[in-house]
């Protein structure tokens, strides 16, 4: 046995998904595609933002979603009532989505449809307000849900969720009356720990908010296609 | 992120021959601002990798302390969830990050058989 070397690498532990995740933004920029990363805790509302979202969205925009969800597909057959091309990824085990896995839903959205023809890519991650915000997909933008029964002090215990985001949708605030929830407490929270994310307060029982968060979509999507 | 860490290893012992190298310590730089909880992440990995070429290396873990830069004043600070993260010297948001967001493999000392 020789003596011991060390090789000091300085290698990022998650190199690969970040190669993998920029494989798939180059994919999605040669496809002229926006890709959205919706991710929240399990029942903070994604999957009704999205049906109520792709309701008005799919009529100006072409739309498209990748359903991620650990051990069934019952979001991704919601989605397709609205008959837009709905993949689901299931994990397995796994807690969140990673740049593989939408690769490999990418390959399989692009035999439902060409991509080409498509504007809008959202990805409904899984339900985890941890893993998700460490694995880059390819995305252009985070958006992070956080419905008001969460508490205000998400933002102060899952930092890195919300530090990553570049929207944060705060759902649910038709229960506003109903809870003592100090939502300028959240908003303060969300603020000191990233000062440059947009906020959206939104209901998708009253639809309040749905306004502007179309409107943030939609400038998102024009100003990504006239680059 | 046990899974990234053993498939980084891989690749990089696809480099050395594994089958000539013993692994004796894979030397981590975490981040106090990551998902990641060293001790799990140890434990995790040490089940993992049972019976495989790696059973008898050692984790070891440089806790790189999370650090933020005020930007009013630019003073370097530590954030504390308790003040919302923000600078204690001026209660400014937190802005810029220093240091915190680490995820590395430093360095691997191995051994040749």
């Amino acid at each position: 046995m020789h003596l011991p070397i060390s090789d000091k690498i300085e290698l990022n532990i998650l190199h690969q998904n970040s190669h993998q995740a920029e494989k798939n933004k180059v994919k999605f920029n040669n496809y002229n595609l926006l890709c959205l990363n919706i991710m929240s805790s399990p029942g903070a509302g994604k999957t009704r933002l999205l049906e109520i979202t792709l309701e008005d969205l799919s009529k100006k925009f072409h739309s498209a979603v990748l359903e991620g969800d650990m051990t069934t597909n019952l979001d991704a057959a919601r989605l397709e009532k609205l008959n837009i091309p709905v993949v689901p990824i299931t994990t397995g085990r796994a807690c969140h989505l990673d740049a593989n896995m939408v690769s490999g839903g990418l390959k399989l959205l692009e035999k439902k449809i060409n991509p080409d023809l498509l504007d809008i890519l959202l990805v409904e991650n899984v339900g985890n307000l941890v893993c998700p915000a460490e694995f880059e997909i390819g995305e252009h933008f985070k958006v992070a849900l956080l419905s008001i029964t969460e508490g205000e002090d998400k933002p102060l215990k899952y930092p890195i969720m919300f530090r990553e985001a570049d929207l944060i949708l705060i759902t649910k605030v038709d229960l506003l009356p109903y809870l003592n929830f100090d939502i300028n407490e959240l908003k303060s929270n969300i603020t000191s720990t990233n000062p440059k994310a947009d906020v959206i307060e939104i209901s998708s029982v009253t639809k309040s908010g749905f306004d502007l968060w179309q409107d943030w979509i939609s400038k998102k999507i024009l100003k990504f296609k006239n680059n | 992120m046990t899974k990234c860490l053993i498939l980084s290893m891989e690749e990089w012992a696809e480099k050395k021959n594994k089958k000539k190298i013993v692994v004796e310590k894979i030397n981590l730089k975490i981040g106090e601002f990551t998902c990641v909880e060293p001790i799990s992440l140890i434990n995790t990995f040490n089940a993992a990798v049972l019976g495989s070429w790696l059973d008898s290396s050692e984790i070891t873990i440089e806790i790189i302390p999370f650090e933020g830069k005020c930007s009013k004043c630019n003073r370097l600070y530590f954030p504390k969830k308790e003040n919302g993260y923000k600078s204690p010297c001026c209660n400014f948001n937190l802005e810029e990050i220093i240091s915190g967001r680490e995820l590395k493999i430093a360095s691997i000392d191995f051994k040749e058989k």
